[in-house]
């Protein structure tokens, strides 16, 4: 029959149907295949299928689709499967935690002495890079430190309007810095003082400069928070400032060394310095998935097992041919290496792919906010900015 | 002229600073303007023994515990401002 046959009341019917639930699940699929991977972009746009399959979008079908599940949740850990976006929103909210969830950092450093072996510039930029920790109250209390663009960065100038920027926030004041001091002075161990006497040590033989010295290395530990104003009811107690990670050698000193210098940490984001990034990692990866078509019996069942990362394959007893059976326990586990492709016994028995829309998401904080906190922060954020363009679009709608 | 005599060259006698280097015999301001106490005593350290030697103008560089010549500067007292960037 021609290409131009008028179709049979079957046909049409079958051309007309929307996508069968197994074929729903085929489209959720990306194939991973000997050397190529297929079926990268997703399909569920709406007129990809034809009349029958019904792919606009529909609140009430995302909020069914959607789901979220959390496999660790630890303050400086989570991980947590995101099912049913788009990669382009998971993709987004990766990279606002990476770069716009705002995040308390040093950022001026008032050197009163450094006479140690690290330079200023060197010591400020270490000091910078210190994540600190704080009442999370008290954090989102503090507001944004606007800074004046220097004066050299024209494209910044270009942008910056003083008047757009809250007179409150121009000043550093209670409300948006927090000052940090530090003052080491290295000196000699003494009879007095420490019990034991570092310059007899040292003609003995002693190579050690802890024992011989005091202060010879210089903690992030020993920064001390100094509230200002408000700070002091906000910061109470255990809400101090203070550095996440006390044991971060910052410098080494020498006796009749120093390093006096005092900090004003803001506000800023991961964008305009990776200091303000909450985040040491954020990530995601799809889903893996194994599709076993065909048995694998006995011995190739084992072999199978192999070519998997532990715990993704399980053998179990197959009633029907009285041997082992190769079945999938965890594909999580799997790190897709297609080593099972590479073998002829499981030609055609194997299918590999991912699942486009399951993400599995690994955050990793710094320690100033949960993992998981910032996870929703950043959906908070995504949603003001997709607030603010639809404001921006009446506006070009009313011709303002 | 000795070095002890030396005057820095000061903005204050109001010769650009361009002026100041084709000017090897007028132009320093030789009436020390702008520097107010040079008999003020400054801080060294010794490169040899570490002590500190305080110094008034024309004292011969010296420590004053070892006889060492060479003696070091000690840092500036005053603030420096960074950006922890």
């Amino acid at each position: 029959m021609p290409s131009w046959a008028p179709l049979s009341k079957e046909e049409l019917a079958k051309a007309r149907a929307p996508l069968s639930e197994e074929q729903l699940q085929q489209r959720r699929m990306v194939r991973i295949n000997a050397e190529t991977v297929t079926d990268t972009s997703a399909t569920d746009i709406p007129g990809h299928w034809g009349p029958g399959q019904d792919d606009s979008w529909n609140l009430e079908r995302f909020r069914k689709s959607l789901q979220i599940t959390f496999h660790q949740n630890k303050p400086l850990d989570a991980t947590f499967s995101l099912i049913g976006v788009d990669a382009s929103i998971a993709n987004a909210f990766r990279r606002i935690l990476i770069a716009e969830v705002p995040t308390l950092s040093i950022e001026e450093v008032f050197m009163l002495d450094n006479t140690s072996i690290i330079q200023d510039e060197v010591l400020a930029h270490r000091m910078g890079l210190i994540p600190l920790i704080g009442g999370h109250e008290g954090l989102r209390w503090l507001r944004r430190f606007e800074k004046a663009p220097p004066k050299d960065d024209f494209a910044a100038q270009a942008k910056y309007d003083p008047d757009d920027v809250e007179d409150n926030a121009k000043t550093p004041n209670d409300h948006n810095t927090i000052v940090l001091e530090l003052d080491v002075t290295c000196r000699w161990a003494n009879e007095k003082e420490d019990g034991r006497d570092g310059r007899k040590l040292a003609k003995e033989g002693s190579t050690d400069p802890t024992e011989k010295y005091i202060n010879s290395n210089v903690y992030a530990k020993q920064l001390v928070f100094k509230p200002q104003g408000e700070q002091v009811s906000m910061f109470a107690g255990e809400n101090a400032i203070r550095t996440a990670n006390p044991d971060i050698l910052i410098a080494k000193l020498r006796p009749g060394q120093r390093i006096k210098l005092s900090c004003h940490c803001i506000k800023g984001i991961g964008a305009d310095h990776a200091k303000f990034s909450p985040v040491a990692t954020a990530s995601y990866r799809l889903l893996p998935h194994i599709d076993i078509t065909q048995p694998i019996l006995g011995a190739d069942a084992k072999k199978f097992a192999k070519c998997f990362p532990k715990g993704v394959i399980g053998l179990e007893h197959d009633a029907e041919s009285g041997q082992e059976k190769a079945v999938v326990i965890d594909p999580m586990k799997d790190t897709v290496s297609r080593e099972c492709l590479r073998h002829d016994e499981f030609k055609d028995k194997v299918k590999l792919g991912r699942i486009r829309d399951h993400f599995i998401f690994s955050v990793e904080s710094t320690g100033q906010f949960n993992s998981d906190e910032l996870f929703l922060d950043s959906i908070r954020l995504l949603k003001a900015k997709a607030e603010k363009f639809k404001r921006h679009l009446t506006e070009l709608e009313e011709g303002r | 002229m000795s070095r002890e005599q030396y005057q820095p060259p000061s903005l204050a006698s109001g010769s650009n600073p361009g002026a100041t280097t084709s000017s090897a015999t007028g132009g320093f301001n030789v009436t020390g303007e702008g520097f107010s106490d040079t008999s003020r005593p400054v801080q060294y350290l010794c490169g040899d023994c570490d002590a500190k030697v305080s110094l008034k103008r024309g004292d011969p560089i010296r420590c004053k515990e070892c006889g060492y010549r060479v003696l070091y500067k000690e840092r500036t007292n005053r603030m420096i401002q960074f950006e922890a960037r």
